[in-house]
């Protein structure tokens, strides 16, 4: 299968790479949010940490994935995208995006819809951690 | 076409080049001696039958049978279709349109050109038997022993497994299908021009080869059918002018059974010194690597496989992505995103590899032209792209935080 050069570019070098911590180190800190979605029995796992400052903006995100080329691709893609902007605005990032932008086929777009995911559980998590009220809308499209 | 200068051909398990010997010995009858070989009446026909008798002799000769009992066919995939499907519809114990026709035993990690024809038969009135290796991968005489039934017609598996090169206890499953009066088919498309074979005293009735996985051209193999003790009929499948003994109607390919022939000819030379020559090269892919890198494991019994390929997985690091970080290596992957099922490898499914490790595999299989530089290049790329992957893998930070994967609800779709 042939890659698109944006994948192969985030592959090459993914931006955004890291953590702000372990998960029990970052456990109870009220400006990180965590997102860790999939299974590694499915072929990929992709961690999201969000670092959002007073006013709800997400200041910095780092991430860290086992997958193919295209889960890793659409992580670092995810966190270019959120970073800068607010929760909410963060969380009107759709799949679909995802995919344009990579040029996924069709075989890959659990790849995408993997990424959207890892950004809402990052944000709700935040959401709670800080007394947020959390809401649940699943809106990717497979 | 895409670029493949500098790439490093690792994958001689799912093709190999043809030798130049072989092209060399093919090329006169594509415009020379371009007879049919069934044409028994001029000069043109007796050429290209002295052609195939030839080749027949070869193919005969590197297993050890008489050239009477070589069925030329397209492949692999072809003879395995003949041999178990032809033997299990000739011996059936009732006619077609009934139920228990007999049994076959084969194994659940057997290529699919073994299962499929073994599914249509169960459609057909047929039960079959698919055991399941231990984790080494082996098919054991023992295992094939205790799944016999009074009515199994035909045992089928494989010699040297695909993915893994792992060895199953050929000659011992043929005694114990004598014992029992059962046919023994095997799968030798990985085994034979690699090493030896002796269909006597490898106790097999029919065997399958293909000239692609042995430095032929593709598009060509053959069946070997016993002749003696017992005389082995099968009900063909292609029927027509009655060529191959009326196993397999249609003219011959005859510059393709040419290049067959030569390259059993060159393997009969050839395979031990090449097989020792490249254990070593596979020997030290897997031990360097291993060495410089953690949790590396080796899939399928250690010593019992063939000696040019390694099926090794790196933990914490999927498969497809790894392939395209060492994208100057060709080779194979059993994770679910190199196949068109989205499934990991049903043959290391089969040996209870967690699938997540499945999903880290990689298939390197060497051959003829593989050279030392070429896996010192290998260990290189390998182990800079696993290292690569493993900063961004946060499984690789779970495990050196000490964190059992296993254990963690993971949030799958
Ligand atoms: C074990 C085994 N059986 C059968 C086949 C099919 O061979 P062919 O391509 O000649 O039909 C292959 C090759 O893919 C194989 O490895």
């Amino acid at each position: 299968m042939a890659y698109s050069d944006k994948v192969i570019e985030h592959f090459q070098q993914p931006q955004n790479v890291g953590s702000f911590g372990t998960s029990s180190d970052v456990k109870d800190r009220s400006d990180i949010g965590v997102g860790i979605v999939g299974a590694p029995e499915c072929g990929d796992v992709m961690q999201l940490q969000i670092k959002v400052d007073d006013s709800g903006k997400i200041e910095d995100a780092k991430f860290k994935c086992f997958g193919c080329g295209s889960a890793i691709a659409s992580s670092s893609l995810a966190t270019e995208w959120i970073k800068g902007r607010t929760v909410d605005e963060a969380l009107e990032i759709k799949n679909t995006e995802i995919v344009e932008e990579l040029a996924l086929p069709p075989v890959k777009i659990h790849c995408s819809v993997l990424a959207e995911d890892s950004i809402r559980t990052a944000i709700n998590d935040w959401k709670e951690k800080n007394g947020h009220k959390v809401e649940d809308d699943h809106h990717h499209h497979h | 076409m895409t670029a493949k200068n500098n790439t490093i051909y690792f994958d001689h398990s799912s093709t190999t080049p043809c030798d130049q010997r072989v092209v060399d010995a093919m090329l006169p009858y594509f415009t020379t001696i371009y007879g049919n070989s069934s044409s028994r009446n001029h000069a043109y026909g007796w050429e290209a039958e002295d052609g195939v008798d030839t080749a027949r002799a070869q193919v005969a000769d590197l297993l050890g049978a008489q050239p009477k009992e070589i069925i030329f066919t397209s492949g692999a995939t072809e003879s395995n279709n003949i041999a178990i499907k032809g033997a299990a519809r000739m011996y059936a114990k009732a006619p077609v349109g009934s139920d228990n026709r007999g049994h076959i035993i084969t194994a659940i990690h057997e290529h699919k050109a073994v299962i499929d024809p073994c599914r249509r038969l169960e459609r057909e009135g047929f039960e079959v038997t698919f055991l399941e290796p231990g984790a080494d991968g082996i098919i054991t005489a023992q295992m094939v022993k205790d799944a016999m039934r009074e009515d199994t017609i035909l045992v089928s598996i494989m010699w040297a497994n695909n993915e893994l090169g792992t060895i199953n206890e050929v000659p011992c499953i043929g005694k114990a299908c004598k014992e029992h009066g059962a046919l023994f088919h095997t799968d030798a498309t990985q085994w034979v021009g690699k090493m030896p074979t002796d269909v006597e005293a490898d106790n097999i009735d029919l065997l399958s080869l293909s000239a692609h996985k042995m430095y032929g051209p593709k598009g060509i193999g053959a069946l070997y059918v016993r002749r003696r003790r017992p005389r082995v009929r099968l009900e063909a499948i292609q029927d027509g002018g009655g060529h191959e003994r009326g196993f397999r109607s249609g003219t011959l390919n005859v510059s393709s059974i040419v290049g067959l022939g030569a390259a059993c000819a060159i393997a009969k030379q050839e395979m031990k010194a090449e097989g020792e020559r490249l254990k070593a090269l596979r020997d030290k892919l897997e031990n360097d690597l291993m060495s410089r890198l953690e949790v590396v494991e080796v899939n399928g019994h250690r010593e019992h496989r063939l000696p040019h390929l390694t099926n090794i997985s790196f933990g914490f690091v999927e498969g497809e992505s790894l392939m395209m970080g060492i994208k100057n290596i060709a080779c194979s992957s059993g994770s679910a995103c190199t196949s068109a099922s989205l499934e990991p490898s049903y043959v290391l499914k089969a040996l209870g590899v967690g699938d997540e490790l499945a999903h880290s595999s990689l298939r390197l299989s060497l051959g003829r032209h593989s050279t030392e530089a070429e896996v010192d290049q290998a260990i290189n790329d390998i182990a800079a792209a696993v290292e690569h992957l493993r900063a961004m893998s946060p499984l690789f930070d779970l495990w050196k935080e000490g964190v059992d994967i296993s254990k963690i609800e993971w949030q799958s779709h």
